[in-house]
């Protein structure tokens, strides 16, 4: 089957085998290998990337589902050179040994800071529960997401900021 | 972007991780990710049944599937010799079955396609015809009269592997015939399995044209793998590159050879092209090594006054229808005679016997140092009954009978020696930090309220870093480990280690103790891994021994390279060597400060302007062979709730009190421990492998098979004391597993301490909530 999907802001069409799923299509087909697979159950979330906006599980998802919408994965994070603040957060905050877990973590942690900017450790916990992490014991990757969260609310604040100043100045 | 990290002077610091920038942007290259051009992919079709005679195989109709390139049965590898391979143990184990098979999941026949899901499909074709044969599940029912061979193969016409034991029989029975009083107890360390979140694979690329086998595979010991697949293949070894990729955790699973290797080699051979196997969540946990499973029974005798004086253990350990147990050669159950753990006895001994039972092989020293985790947790767990059973305080009969710190080196009845140590200082620290004596008066209060509240303390010690090499080697080959330096002329370094880390930050760790000796920034080092034609030959990354072996090659190393530089440094300064002093940024000239150079000025010197007599360039290759273990410890404790309605434990506080000598990344050490508490917890809590009476494996995935998600874990405290090693010549222990061996008792403990006012003095794990539930009830207690 003929699909189109926008994978981190590019436009791909491909034909794949119905069965084909996201994951093996990200993975193989368009040799984006930063999604990873841990499991057979859904898990473990290593998987993770969001679908129109909203964290899924690769692997249990089709990739003939995800025709006309729009996937980000982990290599989409990064703009311009610069990290995504949650990359440099897990950074600073030894929030990965292996690795393996990092991509989907990262990728449920945007999309819990997207609903939620400023969750509390317990919502942290919660929002990312639906991913394994083998090595870390977790601690800090929640404080990762924290400080990722502080430094996401300034930086929005101060865009806000400037399109007021900007504002202020065209009147 | 790149955190600037100029840091000189890195040791000691929390430098954050050079491995980190390719990881978060998910570049990291796993096994998987080997994407090669005219890669075919094999799957493996497992036994149905634990035990069974294999009558027929009948493989045409996958022979005709689409996309079927080749079809492997054990018939096909037996002409070839290679049907069996040796274990690590010293044992044999099937690559695929011939005549029958021993364990539920066991590889059958493989099919090699031009896709995984066309491999999958043609699997399903293999038609085989079994004949179930009775199964033995129980390791005491194996020992049986009537209980069934399993091995054919062997000589030896029983399930009975090896009896093995260390200590004084005699010394120690004398003293259990006079003890005023025995404490008896059996404890069961279940089957787990270290399951890492990239399971095992590997992808086999034969070059017909320079006939060179590339062989990746996430793998703990590459170079023990090259010299496995050259000993069972027979391919020259020079002629096998294997590389292990970045490596999504270990935790002992990727220790061993698979089946699933030999066969994607085999295949890559006959076909001359790559081929990938990698395997599901469900192959890893059912068939890749488990570990622990032993049945433990330790008898302590004591004085009323609580001295303990003498330990008795006799143990039964499954290993499953091969031993493939991932030991040292002369220690078939590891260095579980540590188990006197961190306790002066007079007289000490240990039994074990290894079983053979219709279950798959094992068991891998799951982040733990050959089976001191199943030491550690029984000392500490019966250490607390004896504490009962005297109504001494668990801490009081521990300060009791520390071995002390003035003892050190120290002796142990099993014949080990104890490097260093201050158990008593560690101890305080921890009951000072948590608050001890509040919580025994808190505790009072909620018992008199009928309130069940815990604490457990586990005081433990560790033995980490084989060799030394006269008594360790696997399959002979001794257990050192290596570093290779190369000082470029800018004075950037490149340093390759025979270990192969699996998360444990090693490209930063090894870069600051590198860097540091050499009086360079941080930024100057890289450190390279995995990849057997680069890299010194070396044992790897298990058993926490990188630290302890590798971590010192590469000091010592370092050290060879200065001593080089110094008489190049000698020439810049135009003074005699002797006059050369360092200081640990440069070497400037005895007396006169105002002169000096650089190790940047002499690692150009060394290409461009040598000294007379001198050889050129500027590296050194270092292989170390410990002169002793280390012995990391720490003191533990755990405060546990319990919900008298539903049974289920609440992990209040954790804290954790390490010792690993001196240390050379805080931040690396503090996020180790995490992990390790996080599966201990998940030992203690929640996973077990167990199987019915037909061989059925009940927990062969991650939803039967729980690993806590951050939801379950709890909040970990920690804090240190440095006791450095007095032989390492950086005075560091390993610690990678210290938190994984020493926390199951303080659980467990905390756990029998709540449920103290009942009488219940032993719950073996996982505590699952429908246990303590169950005891409740039987108590009378409902809600
Ligand atoms: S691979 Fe485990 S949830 Fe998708
Ligand atoms: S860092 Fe290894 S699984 Fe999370």
């Amino acid at each position: 089957m003929k699909i189109r999907v926008k994978v981190n802001g590019k436009p791909y069409e491909a034909d794949v085998e119905p069965r084909t799923l996201l994951a093996y299509f990200l993975r193989e087909t368009l040799k984006l290998t930063g999604t990873h697979i841990g499991c057979d159950t859904t898990t473990c979330g290593a998987c993770t990337v969001l679908l129109d906006g909203k964290a899924v599980k690769s692997c249990t998802i089709l990739a003939v589902q995800a025709d006309g919408r729009e996937v980000m994965t982990v290599e989409g994070l990064e703009k311009d050179g610069q990290l995504h603040p949650l990359q440099a957060a897990f950074w600073e905050e030894h929030a990965l040994h292996c690795g393996y877990c990092t991509p989907g973590m990262l990728m449920a942690s945007y999309a819990l800071l997207q609903e939620n900017p400023m969750p509390t450790e317990e919502e942290i916990r919660f929002g990312l529960s639906g991913n394994v992490c083998r090595c870390t014991g977790y601690m800090n990757i929640v404080k990762a997401v924290q400080s990722a969260a502080r430094k996401l609310s300034v930086e929005s604040r101060e865009a806000v900021g400037e399109v007021a100043t900007s504002g202020t100045a065209a009147d | 972007m790149a955190l600037p990290q100029t840091e000189m002077r890195p040791m000691g610091k929390p430098i954050l991780r050079k491995e980190d920038p390719r990881l978060i942007r998910g570049k990291g290259r796993y096994v998987d990710d080997i994407l090669l051009p005219n890669m075919l992919h094999l799957c493996i079709l497992r036994s149905p049944y634990a035990h069974a005679r294999i009558r027929r195989i009948d493989t045409s109709k996958a022979e005709a599937a689409p996309g079927v390139k080749l079809v492997l049965t054990g018939e096909d590898l037996a002409k070839m010799n290679l049907a069996w391979m040796p274990t690590l143990a010293g044992d044999v184990q099937m690559v695929l079955a011939t005549d029958k098979v021993l364990f539920q999941y066991q590889e059958v026949a493989a099919v090699v396609a031009e896709t995984r899901a066309q491999a999958e499909d043609a699997i399903q074709l293999i038609e085989v015809d079994y004949e179930p044969l009775p199964v033995v599940v129980d390791p005491f029912k194996a020992l049986e009269p009537e209980a069934p061979i399993l091995r054919e193969d062997k000589e030896k016409k029983s399930n009975h592997i090896w009896h093995w034991e260390a200590g004084d029989r005699e010394e120690t029975e004398a003293i259990f015939r006079e003890a005023p009083i025995v404490v008896k107890q059996d404890v069961r360390f279940q089957r787990v399995h270290p399951s890492p979140l990239e399971p095992c694979g590997c992808v086999a690329d034969y070059n017909t044209a320079t006939g060179k086998l590339v062989f990746y595979v996430t793998s703990q010991a590459p170079h023990v793998h090259r010299t496995a697949i050259a000993l069972t293949t027979g391919f020259p070894e020079h002629m096998i590159q294997v590389i292990s990729p970045d490596v999504g955790g270990g935790f002992g699973n990727k220790v061993p050879v698979y089946p699933g290797y030999v066969v994607a080699i085999v295949a890559s051979l006959k076909l001359g092209v790559p081929v990938k196997w990698i395997e599901t969540r469900t192959e890893n946990i059912a068939s890749t090594h488990f570990a622990r499973d032993y049945y433990m029974t330790a008898e302590i005798a004591a004085t009323e006054d609580g001295k303990m004086l003498a330990l008795r253990v006799k143990t039964i350990a499954d290993h499953g229808a091969f031993d493939a147990t991932a030991n040292p050669t002369k220690y078939p159950a590891g260095l579980y005679s540590i188990v006197t753990g961190s306790y002066d006895f007079k007289a000490a001994f240990v039994e074990v016997d290894g079983i053979h039972t219709n279950k798959p092989p094992g068991g891998v020293a799951y982040r733990c140092s050959f089976r001191v985790t199943e030491a550690s947790y029984l000392i500490e767990r019966v250490v607390d009954i004896v504490a009962r059973r005297l109504n001494m305080d668990p801490v009081e009969l521990r300060l009791r009978n520390f071995i002390r710190k003035e003892q050190f080196p120290y002796r142990s009845p099993t014949g080990w020696v104890y490097d260093s140590g201050d158990y008593e200082k560690t101890l305080k620290l921890a009951l000072e930090r948590i608050g001890y004596e509040e919580l025994r008066k808190e505790q009072a209060e909620k018992r008199a309220r009928g309130e069940l509240m815990g604490i457990g303390i586990s005081t433990f010690t560790e033995i980490v870093g084989a060799g030394p090499s006269h008594s360790f080697d696997i399959l002979g080959i001794k257990m050192f480990d290596s570093a290779e330096i190369r000082v470029h002329p800018m004075g950037k370094v490149i340093a390759r280690l025979g270990v192969r880390h699996q998360g444990q930050g090693h490209e930063t760790t090894f870069a600051q103790i590198i860097a540091e000796e050499l009086g360079l920034s941080i930024d100057d080092v890289v450190v390279e891994e995995g990849d057997t034609d680069t890299a010194p030959y070396g044992l790897g990354t298990y058993a926490s021994r990188s630290t302890p072996t590798a971590g010192a090659a590469a000091a010592l190393c370092a050290r060879r390279i200065r001593d080089k530089a110094r008489k190049i440094a000698a020439h810049l300064l135009e003074v005699n060597e002797d006059d050369v002093v360092w200081d640990g940024a440069a070497f400037s000239v005895k007396g006169l400060p105002g002169r000096s150079v650089t190790m940047k000025d002499v690692a150009f010197a060394a290409y461009t302007n040598v000294p007379d007599g001198i050889e050129p360039g500027l590296e050194a290759t270092y292989y170390y062979n410990p002169p002793n273990l280390t012995f990391p410890y720490g003191a533990y404790i755990a405060v546990v709730d319990i919900d008298k309605g539903t049974g289920a434990v609440k992990v209040r506080r954790f804290l954790a009190v390490d010792d690993c000598g001196n240390v050379i990344n805080p931040m690396i050490v503090e996020g180790q421990v995490h992990g390790g508490l996080t599966e201990g917890f998940a030992i203690a809590f929640m996973q077990d492998i167990p199987y019915d009476a037909d061989g059925n494996c009940l927990a062969p995935n991650w939803m039967d098979y729980l690993v806590p998600t951050s939801l379950d874990t709890p909040r970990w405290e920690t804090d240190r004391t440095v006791t450095p090693s007095p032989h390492h010549p950086i005075g560091a222990k390993g610690v990678g597993e210290s938190p994984n061996v020493g926390s199951p008792a303080a659980f467990v403990n905390a756990v029998l301490d709540a449920l103290a006012p009942f009488g219940v003095e032993h719950i073996d794990m996982p505590i699952y909530p429908w246990k303590v539930w169950k005891i409740l009830r039987e108590h009378g207690i409902t809600e």
